[in-house]
This record gives structure tokens, C-alpha cells and sequence, in this order.
């Protein structure tokens, strides 16, 4: 069932992640490069189904938490996020058997594999988000009763703390404060669960599935084939049933500002054929909501994905610029993901909206 | 009168110009020897213009040696890399994304050291002055004479970039020293990256910034020289053998710049095909939009300011095919799917088009074909389908016209230069476009961008927005230094302004961080040439 991964296995892992972060995440690339030194070295990043661990296997998830700006300056010193797993390993006087994504879009894909590859420690084959989102708390892990507590954070001086926080949002404010401390990035474990717990609560295949994505992107370029088609393709099967395009059009307006810590903006595109033809997407960090020309078209939690239209090359919020070619792609999000709990957590209300939730494939369902 | 010249990979092209006006113009073979090629066409524009030497107030060159040593690795000195960090960074230690070519050729010594900033100021670890004496050491005994500092945050706080140079030099008074926070902005790996590149160039700046002073002394010229840099503004000899990577890819932004002048517009796309390529970019008050994002400079990832340029293989020696790839760019294919490009006959055009008597149809023979252009015998392409040369034109004013779309960065109409060899193959008008300027002179556009250079001045970093330090009194802040670098790089006073101001916020950060570029530009003030005084003294020999 497992596997280790390979170079151009990583790089594919790095383009799918990029697709799952359906906006944001921030950029996979230095967490690739910090992976493809471990590699490099000759270590080996091996990742397992969760099924290969006993019941009672602790896993630890490894994360990095903070500014990407920051993250691309400071980079890591590649201790911070071994004395963030050491420092929960400690407090809990038991020792990780593997450690995991808590998020499979963007960089975080990428840090439990740098953890895995350092210590030698397999990295499950599943996360807590199913894709990037912008807080600690907003985990299917939450939503499913695990606690985020026990957490430790770890700078790369190797200071460390452990947070005991009474729920996961107050967990995430805490965390932001002594991530700002240790110079606005920090390393962090949460979310410490056994692996029945991670089989009940974590978003299944999610790193094999970014893999897919990135290998199909990859293939689909080489062959000149349509990169959306090889999409659809690669997400049949699985447990995100629904891949298909919503739009294909360019980018007539972006407006993006900085509230309270997050990239709060829109994205407005056109059909080149009819004018009159126009969705608008509103971000925060992610991908929130699309709608066609007023109409709700997809929502949160499902994947709103902005690609490139000739290449798929995936498109993050920070890029989005006047007279891109775009195509919006939809994903439905899995259906743990989908329960009024889950929607509680991290749908359309936990961000704002006042839209309710509707599936991805009942919108476009009604529309065509 | 100012001499403009333009050193490409195969044209040498020079301009003579009175103020506005171009009173010579001349193209001549680029050759390996760099003086001789500039002798060569100094002594051919001057017999051109019958000007005499003593009138030329100021030469200025744009060339591509630098850019080309990069791509072929040849003339890179050994390099070594200082980083201040530890014990952040220590994953990633630099020159680790870099093509094994590159780091054959440089040969680096690479060293880790204490140091580095937090975002806001604070220190991640003191400099160990011990640390770089033994650093110094290394880089004696393995006789290094170039070294690029970086340091984490530098762009937000230069000192310990400076201390450390100091301390370096003080041991080794004859290291050429490249500081990232002079080269970069934040982002540690493109940063350092182009910090680097600029380090290997540095014996080669020497070399070539000697062989042009040499040319213009055989030639008899006095005046003083300068060197195009990629952002349209000028540096002095001396700043250019200390900044040598700062002329990549001033070639687009000298013909960009050149086109716009001769067009008399500020605000324009401009459209330069070649035999082999199409450049695109767009200029907002006569100067190119910079790139925003990284730029791959020989196979180095940068986040270096360069224009913005979007290029597709479409030019003069393109093929015409009926293509099997995808249309791309969703545009439709030409009747039967036709297509022009990417594959190009290059510098073959006068032996394998069918105008010259060649068998390959190539997209100068379709511009003949429409009466566009009047190249080699028309008589030889008069068979040719009459829809056929009509699809293959619209396909490639469509392409060109949806690559000026997509350069927008709004919805206002742009005006639309075009230059260049190619620029027959365009039609009068271009699919929804205003109006398109083909001018005179625009043969060597880009010499004519090298000569009316102006002098610049930036400011790229990190501020903090506090109660008493408002988002106001900060874009002042950057407004003055950027005015003040200006003054200091040799723009006159009364003649420097603010171009370009940009301002972006900084998220999870607390408080409010705001990055702010700003770009001021002047004239050069020829009466008052010292620059080189007011540079520190550890980046000068």
C-alpha cells in the first residue's frame, strides 16, 4: 500500500497541491525544494495508507504556521518543525508512529513530508481540510470532536510552547500570537490522534490525490491534450466526485486589500465570446464563492480552482492580474466535508456568506 | 549630442541624436573582439553624421555580453556565497535550485554564517565577527576574488549586510563585494540568486566596461559613458562594474522605450518582431512595467526587477504551417489550421524563403504576397492562394493583437507601436486596437532607448504603518529616498520625478507591513559627474 516518493512524483505533488490550495495556501515552492534536498541527500519519503498503522499508532501532524512573505525570507531552519514534534511528543510521553498533513493544498503539503524524510517517519496519506483554508480550527478533525490541544510550536531557534486552549478557535488565536513572536512563522504539531481517530476523521488519500492532479497536468501539457479534461479525469474514481469547468474567460477586474490579516478581494471574468457573460469570484486567501452573473455557481467548502486556460497551470490569488486567461474548475468536496457540522465549521457562513450551501454539482445541474 | 548603441547577439546598431532629433544611424556586425565592434560602428555613425568627436557629450551602450556569458557560462569568475542566517535557512543553503552548468563554472564556496533580521527589526542571531575572519580565510586560500553577501530581511535592515562586508574587507581589501539588499528584494532565494549572478560577473564587468572606454579612446571620443540597465535607466562605468547584472534584459527595454519616444507616446504597448520572436510590453509614463513575479535568468530563479515582456515564436523567418498542436491562446486556427511559427527559418530567410528563391514558405513570404512588404521577388510568391496568404495575415495580427490584450492591465484602450525587422508582416490596423504607430527610425529603436536614458532612483521594502508613523508620512518616506537615490546616481535635482509608486500589504502580519516601491527618474546631470564619491567604499575596487 505505501510508497516512496519520487523526485518527479514530489514535483507533481507540489502542482496538484497547488490546485487543492483553490487560491491560496501559499506557494508549494520552497517547501518543495526543502523536500527535494531531503531526497537529494537520499532520504526517503514514504507515505502510507492509514490503515497500515495499529489502532493505537499516535500520529503527529506537522505544519507550518504564519506569513508566506515571511516563510520566502526566513526560510527554515530545518529544527523548528523536529522541536515541535519533540515538544509533543514529550508533553505526551508517547512517540509519534507518523505524522500527517493538517492541510493538502499549498505548502503544508509539503512540511510533513520534509518531517518525514528528516526523521524517517512515514507521512499518512490523508489530511484535515481537503484542501487550504485559512485557520487552525477549520479541520475535519474539529469538526469530527478531536481537540487541536495538545499543540506545540517551535521557532527555528528551537524555543518551543506548548498550548492547552479550551476550543480549536481560541487554539488559533493563541498560536497567531506567539507565531508573530517567533518572527511571523512558525513550525507547529496539532491535532494529536490515534490512527482509528485519523481513519474516522481525516480526509482520505489526499496526498496520492495531489499527485494525480499534478501527474495529469504534467502528461496533459506533454501530449498537448486539454489540461481540464486530464483533470476531470484523474478526480473520477475518487472520493471528490465532480471536477468540471465552470468558466473559461478573462480576467476584467481584481480588487484584493489586506483586513485583519487576510487577502479579502474578487476576481471578476468575462466570456471572450459574449461580454454579458460574467462570474465574479470572492476571495479570502481562498476561494470562496463564484457566482455567474449573479448567481451562486460554487461555494465553500467545495474547490473553486483558478488555472491557467492553455496550460492549467494553477493560478493563486496573489497572481491574479487584468487580462489573464482563465478557467474557473470546480470541485466537489468530499461528504465528510459536507455534513451541517462540517458546514458549520468551514462553510459559506463560517466566512461570511450569506449564501447557503449548495453542491457544486446541483448548481451547475440547475443551470445547464 | 549623445551616441546611442545597442550590442545585441548578432547587430550592432548606434544612433547619433541632437536632443530629440536622430541625425545618423548605423548596423553592423556584432564581433567577438568588444572593442573593434564598437570602434567599428562609432567610426561608421560619425563619418555618417559628418559630426565631429569633440560635439558628443555622452556615449551610452546597451548590450547583452552579460545576459550571454549567464546562458553559455563562459568568462564567470569563481564566486563565494555569505549568508547571514543561522540558525534560520539551514534547510535550504544557498545555490541549491541552481543548473549543475552554472555551478561548474562558478565553482562556489559556500558559507552559513550568524545574522539575519526578523521582519519587524528585531535580530534572528548576532554577527560573529570570528566567523568571518575564518570565512576570509577560505575565500584566500581558494584565491576567491568575488563574494555575494545576503542576509535575511536585508531589504528591511541593510546593516548587517554592510558590517559584514566590512569585516570581509578589511581582511581582503581586494574582494569585489555584491550586497543582496542593493540587488533584490525580499525573498531570500531569488534574491541571493541574482545577488550571485551578479558576483560571477563581476571580473567580466571589468573586462567589458575597459574594452568600451578603450573603443571610445581609439576613437577619440572623451565623453563620459554609461550603460543601459534593464529598468530604461543609465549607470556610470563605475556602477555598472560593480552591478553588471543590472543590464539583463535591457536590450526589450531599450527598444521598448526607443519605439515609444519615436511614437512620441508615454503610455503604449509596444510590439517588436524579429526574425524569430515577437516581444511585447507595455510602457506607462515612457518607462516598461516590471515584472512582478520571478524571472528565470539562465536557468536561475530571480525575483531581479526586470520588464515585463510577453514572447511568442512569431517573426519574419517564421514557417507556415498547417499545425496538429492545440490553437492555444483559445484563438481559432487559420482556415484548414493554418499556423505561423514557433519554428523559424531564422537568419536563412534570404536562402530558404520563397522570395529569395527558396522552398519554404515563411511568414515574410505572405507579407510580400499582401503587398505589406517589398522584399526579395514579389514575382515568386504571386501564385500563392489568395485566401491562404489572407488567413496566414489575420492569424498573426490576431495573435499579435490578443498578446497587446493580455498585456493590459485594464480595460482603457493602449495605442500600439510597432518595431522591428518583422514588423511588415503587420497590417495597418490590428483587431481592436485603436491605432497602431509604425515610425520612422524604428529599425534601431533599441539604440535610440540607450540614448535618451535617464538616471534613476528605487526604493523596494518593508515599512511598518504605526499611530505615529502613519501609511502617509511612510510613502513619504519612499518618495524622498527614492528622489534622493536618484540625485546620488547623477540625475539633476530639478529634473527628478516620481514615475511609479506601489504600495502592498503584508497579510498575517500584525500591525499594518506594507511593502512600497517606488521608481524616480531624472535627467543626467552632465555638469556634475562624481557619483562614484558618494558610493561606500567596500563595494568600489
Amino acid at each position: 500500500m505505501g510508497y516512496d516518493l519520487t523526485l518527479e512524483g514530489l514535483r507533481d505533488l507540489a502542482e496538484g497541491a497547488a490546485v487543492l490550495g483553490t487560491g491560496g495556501g501559499g506557494d508549494p515552492y520552497i517547501g518543495r525544494l526543502l523536500v527535494e534536498q531531503q531526497l537529494k541527500a537520499g532520504r526517503t519519503v514514504t507515505i502510507i495508507d492509514v490503515g497500515e498503522l495499529p489502532d493505537d499508532a499516535l500520529v503527529i501532524p506537522s505544519a507550518m504556521m504564519g506569513a508566506p512573505t515571511v516563510f520566502i525570507e526566513k526560510l527554515p531552519s530545518g529544527e523548528g518543525n523536529i522541536a515541535a514534534l519533540r515538544a509533543l511528543e514529550a508533553h505526551l510521553g508517547r512517540t509519534a508512529a507518523a505524522t500527517m498533513p493538517i492541510e493538502c493544498g499549498g505548502l503544508n503539503s509539503m512540511m510533513p513530508l520534509l518531517l518525514g524524510a528528516q526523521l524517517g517517519l512515514p507521512v499518512v496519506d490523508a489530511d484535515g481540510m481537503g484542501r487550504a483554508f485559512p485557520e487552525l480550527q477549520m479541520e475535519t478533525f474539529a469538526v469530527y470532536g478531536v481537540s487541536g490541544s495538545p499543540m506545540a510550536i517551535a521557532s527555528d531557534h528551537g524555543d518551543t510552547g506548548i498550548i492547552h486552549a479550551t476550543d480549536n478557535r481560541r487554539m488559533e488565536w493563541l498560536a497567531r500570537a506567539m507565531t508573530i513572536q517567533m518572527g511571523g512563522a512558525a513550525y507547529i504539531s496539532d491535532y494529536p490522534m490515534d490512527a482509528a481517530t485519523v481513519r474516522r476523521t481525516a480526509v482520505p488519500g489526499t496526498l496520492t490525490l495531489a499527485r494525480r492532479l499534478g501527474s495529469a497536468l504534467r502528461r496533459a501539457r506533454a501530449e498537448h491534450a486539454d489540461p481540464f479534461d486530464a483533470l476531470a479525469a484523474a478526480l473520477s474514481g475518487t472520493i471528490y466526485t465532480h471536477g468540471l469547468v465552470l468558466f473559461r474567460g478573462k480576467v476584467t477586474d481584481v480588487d484584493r486589500k489586506t483586513v485583519d490579516g487576510f487577502a479579502r478581494g474578487h476576481v471578476t471574468l468575462v466570456d471572450l465570446d459574449d461580454p454579458d457573460d460574467q462570474l465574479e469570484i470572492i476571495f479570502q486567501n481562498e476561494h470562496l464563492v463564484a457566482r455567474r452573473n449573479g448567481r451562486v455557481a460554487a461555494i465553500v467548502p467545495d474547490l473553486i480552482c483558478t488555472l491557467n486556460t492553455e496550460t492549467g497551470t494553477p493560478v493563486t490569488t496573489e497572481a491574479l492580474s487584468y487580462g489573464q486567461r482563465l478557467t474557473v474548475f470546480a470541485i466537489s468536496t468530499p461528504a465528510l466535508m459536507r455534513t451541517p457540522d462540517a458546514l458549520d465549521c468551514f462553510g459559506p457562513a463560517a466566512f461570511g456568506l450569506a449564501d447557503p450551501y449548495t453542491p457544486v454539482e446541483h448548481l451547475t445541474a440547475a443551470t445547464t | 549630442m549623445r551616441v546611442g548603441i545597442d550590442v545585441g547577439g548578432t547587430h550592432t546598431d548606434a544612433v547619433l541624436m541632437d536632443q530629440t532629433t536622430v541625425k545618423a544611424e548605423i548596423k553592423t556586425a556584432t564581433t567577438r573582439d568588444v572593442t573593434s565592434g564598437i570602434v567599428t560602428a562609432l567610426r561608421r555613425l560619425l563619418a555618417a553624421a559628418g559630426v565631429d568627436r569633440a560635439r558628443i557629450t555622452a556615449v551610452m551602450i546597451g548590450t547583452t555580453h552579460f545576459t550571454n556569458a549567464l546562458v553559455t557560462g563562459r568568462g564567470l569568475a569563481s564566486t563565494a556565497v555569505v549568508r547571514l542566517a543561522l540558525p534560520a535557512t539551514a534547510a535550504l543553503p544557498p545555490l541549491v535550485d541552481w543548473p549543475r552548468r552554472l555551478l561548474t563554472a562558478i565553482r562556489p564556496s559556500v558559507h552559513l554564517c550568524d545574522g539575519g533580521h526578523e521582519f519587524d527589526g528585531r535580530p534572528i542571531s548576532p554577527l560573529d565577527p570570528g566567523q568571518l575572519s575564518r570565512v576570509a580565510a577560505t575565500i584566500e586560500a581558494l584565491g576567491i576574488r568575488s563574494v555575494a553577501i545576503s542576509s535575511v530581511f536585508s531589504p528591511v535592515n541593510t546593516e548587517l549586510e554592510e558590517r559584514a562586508a566590512a569585516i570581509l574587507h578589511a581582511e581582503l581589501p581586494h574582494l569585489h563585494i555584491s550586497l543582496s539588499h542593493q540587488i533584490g528584494r525580499v525573498g531570500l532565494v531569488e534574491r541571493e540568486n541574482a545577488t550571485v549572478v551578479n558576483a560571477c560577473l563581476r571580473d567580466l564587468a571589468d573586462d567589458i566596461v575597459g574594452a568600451f572606454g578603450r573603443a571610445l579612446r581609439t576613437v577619440g571620443v572623451a565623453a563620459p559613458l554609461f550603460l543601459s540597465q534593464n529598468d530604461g535607466t543609465l549607470m556610470d562605468a563605475e556602477h555598472c562594474r560593480r552591478y553588471p547584472v543590472a543590464t539583463f534584459a535591457s536590450g526589450p527595454t531599450n527598444s521598448m522605450r526607443g519605439a515609444a519616444f519615436l511614437a512620441e507616446q508615454a503610455d503604449c504597448a509596444v510590439v517588436d518582431i524579429g526574425g524569430t520572436t515577437t516581444d511585447v510590453g507595455v510602457l506607462t509614463g515612457g518607462y516598461p512595467r516590471a515584472a512582478t513575479g520571478e524571472v528565470d535568468i539562465g536557468g536561475v530563479r530571480t525575483n531581479f526587477r526586470m520588464p515585463d515582456v510577453l514572447s511568442i515564436g512569431l517573426g519574419g523567418g517564421s514557417r507556415v504551417t498547417h499545425g496538429s498542436g492545440p490553437g492555444g491562446a483559445g484563438l481559432p486556427r487559420g482556415r484548414g489550421g493554418l499556423e505561423v511559427g514557433p519554428d523559424s527559418v531564422g537568419y536563412e530567410l534570404t536562402e530558404q524563403a520563397l522570395v529569395f528563391g527558396g522552398s519554404v514558405l515563411t511568414a515574410t513570404d505572405l507579407a510580400v504576397a499582401a503587398g505589406l512588404a517589398d522584399i526579395g521577388d514579389p514575382a515568386l510568391v504571386r501564385h500563392l492562394d489568395r485566401d491562404l496568404v489572407r488567413c496566414g495575415i489575420d492569424w498573426m495580427a490576431a495573435r499579435v493583437a490578443d498578446l497587446v490584450e493580455r498585456m493590459r492591465v485594464s480595460a482603457a484602450p493602449l495605442p500600439v507601436i510597432v518595431v522591428g525587422g518583422g514588423s511588415v508582416l503587420m497590417p495597418p490596423e490590428l483587431p481592436g486596437i485603436p491605432s497602431v504607430h509604425r515610425p520612422e527610425h524604428h529599425a534601431v529603436a533599441n539604440a535610440i532607448g540607450a540614448a535618451i536614458g535617464q538616471i534613476g532612483g528605487d526604493v523596494d521594502r518593508l515599512f511598518a504603518i504605526t499611530p505615529t508613523h502613519t501609511r502617509e508620512d511612510v510613502l513619504d518616506q519612499a518618495r524622498t529616498e527614492a528622489v534622493e537615490r536618484a540625485v546620488s546616481a547623477g540625475a539633476a535635482r530639478d529634473t527628478v520625478e516620481v514615475v511609479e509608486i506601489d504600495e502592498v500589504h503584508v497579510g498575517y502580519l500584525p500591525g499594518n507591513a506594507v511593502r512600497v516601491r517606488v521608481k524616480a527618474v531624472g535627467d543626467l546631470d552632465l555638469a556634475r559627474r562624481t557619483p562614484t564619491e558618494e558610493e561606500p567604499q567596500w563595494v568600489t575596487t
